[in-house]
C-alpha cells in the first residue's frame, strides 16, 4: 500500500495529527473531540452518513460545486445492493400489470405498432432466406428486438432526427421506408439512395431523418450530440435520438458522446439496446457495471431502464423521455433489455458461444410480437383474421419488391467517382478516363 | 521461388454470390473449412490437415496463424492474445482453441473498444510482456490511432529508452474480400508506415505468414501485423510444422526477371503473379518482389533488382494518392535516375472510398498491371 498521509483539516478544532504509517493504515488516535468520531473503516457511505457529519465538518467550495467532509474513509461501492430495476408495462403474456403507469396508446398507433412489428419479422425471415439463396451478400435481423425500433419510433416525432446503430430498420419502417426501398438498398442497385456503395442493411433516409449507417460502431454517438446541439441552438422542436448496442458502450466515441451531451446540455436521447451480446462477447465481458443504465449518473445524465421486450413500455419510456430531453433540452440515456434472439449476422453462428436453451428461452417465452398482440385483442382492436390477412399480403408484397428489385439495374459508374467530394477533382476524373480505358480493352474483366 | 502457392482469387462477380460475408463473420469460414479440408484433426488446439510432408504440413492462412500463436503461447508464458471475440476463436477463426489450451487468462475477450485494446497492450508490453493483440478489421483500427502512432511508435524514443512496448504486436485482417464495402475492405497500411517507431508487416501466403507473425511477435519493436483476409481460407501451402521465423525487414525476389521489377505485398503478390505469367507470354520477363515488412523496408533487394531490370512498376490496393508506392517510387527515383528507362509505374486502388458494386472497377486488376507492364516496357 505504500505510504498514506492523512491531511490535516482545516480546523483546529477537528485537527487531526498526520500519520503516517508505512505498508498499513490506520486511523489518527490524537482527535481533540472525542475519540468516537473515529469509525471502523468499513462499509460505504450512503447518504445518511453524509448528512450525519455534513455538520461537522465544513464544506470545501471545490470547483463545480460545495462538497461536505467526513471523517470516515469510506469507499463507493462498485454498485448499489440491487440491480437497477426494469419499467415494464405488460406482463409476459400481454396483460397490462395493475398499477402500472403508462402512456394511453390510441388505437391507430397500437395497431400501426404492431403490424409494423410483424412486418420486421417477415421482412428479417425473407431477407435472410434471399441471403441465404446468395441473392445478397449479408443480412441481420432485429429478430427478439422488433418492439425496441417500432416501440421508440411510435413515441418520437418525425421531425426527431435518427443517428442508428445497425439493428434499428424498425425505426425507417414506421417512417415508411417501403418494401422496396429496404429491398433496394440490400440489393445496391440503382433504386438505393445509397448507391450501391455500402453493404446490406446500411440503410439511410434524408427524407425520414434517418442518418445513413456506418458500421464502424459508436461513432454516430458523438455525432448526434453536435446535431442535437443545432436543434437546440434553432430552437427547433426536435431532438436526435443516437442508438447502440451494449457493445459499443465500450466505445471511447459513447463515453466522450455522453459527456458532451451532458456539459452542452444537448437535446439527445441516447437509447442503448441491451441485448446480451455483442457477436460473441457477453455483457459480463462487456462491463462490470450495472448494465449502461448507470453510466448516465456518472455523466450527470438521467436514465432509466426498460423491459425492450415489452413495446408498451418502451413506447411509454420513450414518450416520456423525449418530452423530457425537448422540454428540458437536456439528454436522458434509456437503457432497453432486450436479447439478441438472431445470430449476429448472417456470417455468424452463435450456437458456438451460447446455448440454445436461452435463445429458445427468449424466442418463445419473451418474444415482444405476441405478447404485444395479446395486449391489442384484449383492447378488441385485433383479430385472428386480421393477422392471418396482415402475414398473408406482406409476404406478396415482399416478394414482389424482391422482384422488382432483382431486376433493376446497377447504379451508372459514374457513381464510383461522385460524392468523393462536392465536385469531382481533376484527379478522379483522370481515372474515370483511365478506367474506362481499360474496360474498352478488358470488357469480360468487368460486369455488364 | 516463383511456385505458384497461390488459390486463384475467384473473380469477383458482380452479382454479389458469395455466401462468406465478412461483416463480423464466423460461421461460414469454418463451415467452409469443414468441407475443403477433407482429414481434419485437433492437434493441441490448432486445426491442420493431416497430409503430412516430411516437416510440413499442407494448410490454410487462418490456420498458420492459429499455428503461429500457439507456438507464441507455448514458448513464452509470458504472452496474452487479447481482443474483440478472440476467446471463441475469433470471427476469422484465428484463435480457435487457445483459449481452451492456454486458459482465459492468457486469451481473452476484450470490451469492445480499439482504443483499450492497444492501449492495454501497451502497458502489458511495457511490463516485459508479449502483448498480441487482435483488432477484427483493419478498417476499426483507427480509434486505436492514437494509442498507435502517439504511444507505441514513441514509447522507447520518448524515454530516453528507460521504457519500451517492443512486445506489442498489432494483428488485424485487411483488404479486398469481394463484397466488405467500406468498412469490410480497407488497406490502411500507409497510415502506418508514415510513422517511425513500429513496423508494419503484411504476409502473402500461409508459410510467410507463420513465420513472420512469429518473427513480429517477438521482435523487440511494436509491429502491425495485416494479413489478407481474402486468403485466410483461399491460399493453402506447405508450412513447416515447427517453431520457425523469417526475417523482417528482408524482402524477397519471388520470380526472378530481367525486364521489369514489380513490387507488391499480401495478397496483391498473386494478382501480380498472374499478370507476370501473361507477360512472360508475350516475351517479357518480370521480376517479382515481396517487400513483406513495409517499415523499416528493404531498399536494397528492390533498388538491385530495378538496377537490373531498369524498370519499376508497385501495386497495392490501397488508393494510389499518398499509398505506400508513392515512398516507394521515390526512393528509388533517386537511387536508380540514370538507370531508369520509364517512368515508375502505380498500379493501385482509386482515389475513392472502398465500394461495394463498383470493387471490381476499383481493384488493381490482373489486366490493369498487364498494360502498365507493357507500357513501361515500351516507353
Ligand atoms: C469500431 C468497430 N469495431 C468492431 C466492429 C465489428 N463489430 C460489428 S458489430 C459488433 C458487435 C456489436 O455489438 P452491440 O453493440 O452489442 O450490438 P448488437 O450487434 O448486439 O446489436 C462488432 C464487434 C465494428 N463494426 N466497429
Ligand atoms: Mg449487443
Amino acid at each position: 500500500m505504500g505510504l498514506l498521509r492523512v491531511l490535516s483539516q482545516t480546523t483546529t478544532k477537528h485537527r487531526l495529527n498526520a500519520v503516517s504509517v508505512l505498508g498499513k493504515f490506520r486511523i489518527a488516535q490524537s482527535f481533540h473531540r472525542s475519540e468516537s468520531t473515529a469509525r471502523p473503516l468499513e462499509g460505504s457511505y450512503s447518504s445518511s452518513d453524509v448528512d450525519d457529519e455534513h455538520d461537522d465538518f465544513q464544506a470545501l467550495d471545490f470547483p463545480g460545486g460545495k462538497v461536505s467532509f467526513v471523517s470516515q474513509l469510506k469507499f463507493i461501492p462498485e454498485a448499489s445492493g440491487s440491480r437497477v430495476p426494469c419499467y415494464r408495462v405488460l406482463d409476459d403474456h400481454g396483460c397490462a400489470i395493475s398499477g402500472s403507469r403508462f402512456h394511453q396508446l390510441e388505437k391507430e398507433i397500437a395497431v400501426k405498432m404492431y403490424r409494423d412489428m410483424v412486418t420486421l419479422e417477415i421482412m428479417d425471415t425473407i431477407f435472410y432466406e434471399v441471403q441465404r439463396q446468395g441473392r445478397i451478400s449479408f443480412y441481420l435481423t432485429s429478430t427478439g428486438e422488433e418492439a425496441v425500433a417500432i416501440g421508440s419510433a411510435a413515441a418520437l416525432s418525425p421531425d426527431d432526427v435518427i443517428f442508428p446503430q445497425y439493428r434499428e430498420p424498425g425505426v425507417l419502417l414506421w417512417r415508411g421506408f417501403s418494401l422496396q426501398e429496404f429491398t433496394n438498398q440490400l440489393f445496391g442497385n440503382k433504386e438505393d439512395y445509397g448507391k450501391g456503395r455500402q453493404m446490406p442493411i446500411h440503410y439511410g433516409s434524408r427524407e425520414l431523418n434517418y442518418v445513413t449507417i456506418s458500421s464502424p460502431l459508436a461513432t454516430q454517438l458523438p455525432q448526434a450530440v453536435g446535431a442535437a446541439y443545432s436543434l437546440k441552438m434553432d430552437n427547433k422542436n426536435a431532438c436526435t435520438v443516437a442508438y447502440m448496442g451494449d457493445g459499443s458502450s465500450s466505445e471511447g466515441d459513447f463515453h466522450a458522446a455522453l459527456n458532451f451531451a451532458a456539459v452542452m446540455e444537448a437535446p439527445v436521447l441516447f437509447i442503448c439496446r441491451n441485448n446480451g451480446w455483442a457477436i460473441s462477447t457477453h455483457v459480463s465481458e462487456q462491463f462490470r457495471s450495472d448494465g449502461v443504465v448507470v453510466k448516465g449518473q456518472a455523466y450527470g445524465i438521467q436514465s432509466i431502464r426498460v423491459d425492450g421486450n415489452d413495446a408498451l413500455a418502451v413506447y411509454s419510456a420513450i414518450k416520456e423521455a423525449r418530452e423530457m430531453v425537448v422540454g428540458e433540452q437536456k439528454p436522458v440515456l434509456v437503457e432497453v433489455m432486450t436479447y439478441r434472439v438472431s445470430h449476429h449476422s448472417t456470417s455468424d453462428d452463435s450456437t458456438k458461444y451460447r446455448h440454445v436453451d436461452e435463445i429458445e428461452h427468449w424466442n418463445k417465452t419473451r418474444s415482444p410480437i405476441p405478447r404485444f398482440r395479446k395486449w391489442i385483442e384484449g383492447n378488441g382492436w385485433w383479430s385472428d383474421q386480421d393477422e392471418s390477412d396482415l402475414r398473408s399480403t406482406m409476404r406478396k408484397q415482399l416478394m414482389q419488391t424482391l422482384q422488382e428489385a432483382g431486376k433493376m439495374e446497377k447504379p451508372d459508374l459514374a457513381t464510383l467517382f461522385t460524392d468523393v467530394y462536392h465536385h469531382v477533382p481533376s484527379n478522379l476524373k483522370e481515372q474515370e478516363t483511365s478506367l474506362k480505358e481499360t474496360i474498352k480493352n478488358h470488357p469480360k474483366d468487368y460486369p455488364k | 521461388m516463383g511456385t505458384n502457392i497461390f488459390m486463384r482469387r475467384a473473380s469477383s462477380s458482380y452479382n454479389i454470390q458469395s455466401v462468406s460475408s465478412v461483416f463480423a463473420s464466423c460461421c461460414n469460414f469454418s463451415r467452409t473449412l469443414s468441407t475443403s479440408v477433407s482429414a481434419e484433426v485437433k492437434v493441441g488446439g490448432t486445426l491442420v490437415s493431416q497430409e503430412e510432408n516430411g516437416g510440413t504440413k499442407s494448410m490454410n492462412l487462418f490456420t498458420a496463424i492459429n499455428q503461429a500463436l500457439y507456438i507464441a503461447l507455448d514458448t513464452d508464458p509470458r504472452s496474452y492474445i487479447f481482443g474483440e471475440d478472440v476467446g471463441f476463436g475469433g470471427v476469422f477463426r484465428c484463435t480457435t482453441g487457445l483459449a481452451d489450451r492456454f486458459g482465459k487468462n492468457r486469451v481473452f475477450n476484450t470490451p469492445l473498444c480499439e482504443q483499450g485494446i492497444v492501449g492495454f497492450g501497451i502497458g502489458l508490453a511495457a511490463m516485459g510482456n508479449l502483448a498480441i493483440a487482435e483488432i477484427q478489421f483493419a478498417d476499426y483500427i483507427y480509434p486505436a490511432f492514437d494509442q498507435i502512432v502517439n504511444e507505441a511508435a514513441k514509447f522507447r524514443y520518448r524515454s530516453g529508452n528507460q521504457f519500451n512496448c517492443g512486445g506489442l504486436t498489432i494483428r488485424a485482417p485487411y483488404g479486398a474480400v469481394g463484397h466488405g464495402g467500406h468498412y469490410h475492405s480497407q488497406s490502411p497500411e500507409a497510415f502506418f508506415c508514415h510513422v517511425p517507431g513500429i513496423k508494419v508487416v503484411i504476409p502473402r501466403s500461409p508459410k510467410e505468414a507463420k513465420g513472420l507473425l512469429l518473427s513480429s511477435i517477438r521482435d523487440p519493436n511494436p509491429v502491425v501485423f495485416f494479413e489478407p483476409k481474402w486468403l485466410y481460407r483461399l491460399a493453402v501451402e506447405e508450412v513447416p510444422v515447427d517453431d520457425f521465423m523469417l526475417p523482417l525487414s528482408e524482402a524477397e525476389v519471388i520470380r526472378e526477371g530481367s525486364d521489369i521489377t514489380l513490387v507488391g505485398w499480401g495478397a496483391q503478390l498473386s494478382i501480380m503473379e498472374q499478370a507476370c505469367a501473361d507477360a512472360e507470354k508475350d516475351g517479357i520477363s518480370c521480376e517479382l518482389i515481396d517487400l513483406k515488412t513495409l517499415i523499416p523496408w528493404d531498399k536494397e533487394t528492390v533498388e538491385a533488382s530495378v538496377r537490373k531490370t531498369g524498370r519499376l512498376l508497385i501495386s497495392h490496393e490501397a488508393p494510389v494518392t499518398g499509398g505506400f508506392g508513392a515512398e516507394i517510387s521515390a526512393s528509388i527515383v533517386e537511387r536508380c535516375f540514370m538507370r531508369l528507362e520509364a517512368p515508375v509505374a502505380r498500379v493501385c486502388g482509386l482515389d475513392t472510398p472502398f465500394p461495394l458494386v463498383f470493387e471490381p472497377f476499383y481493384m488493381p486488376t490482373k489486366n490493369k498491371i498487364l498494360d502498365a507492364i507493357k507500357s513501361t516496357v515500351n516507353y
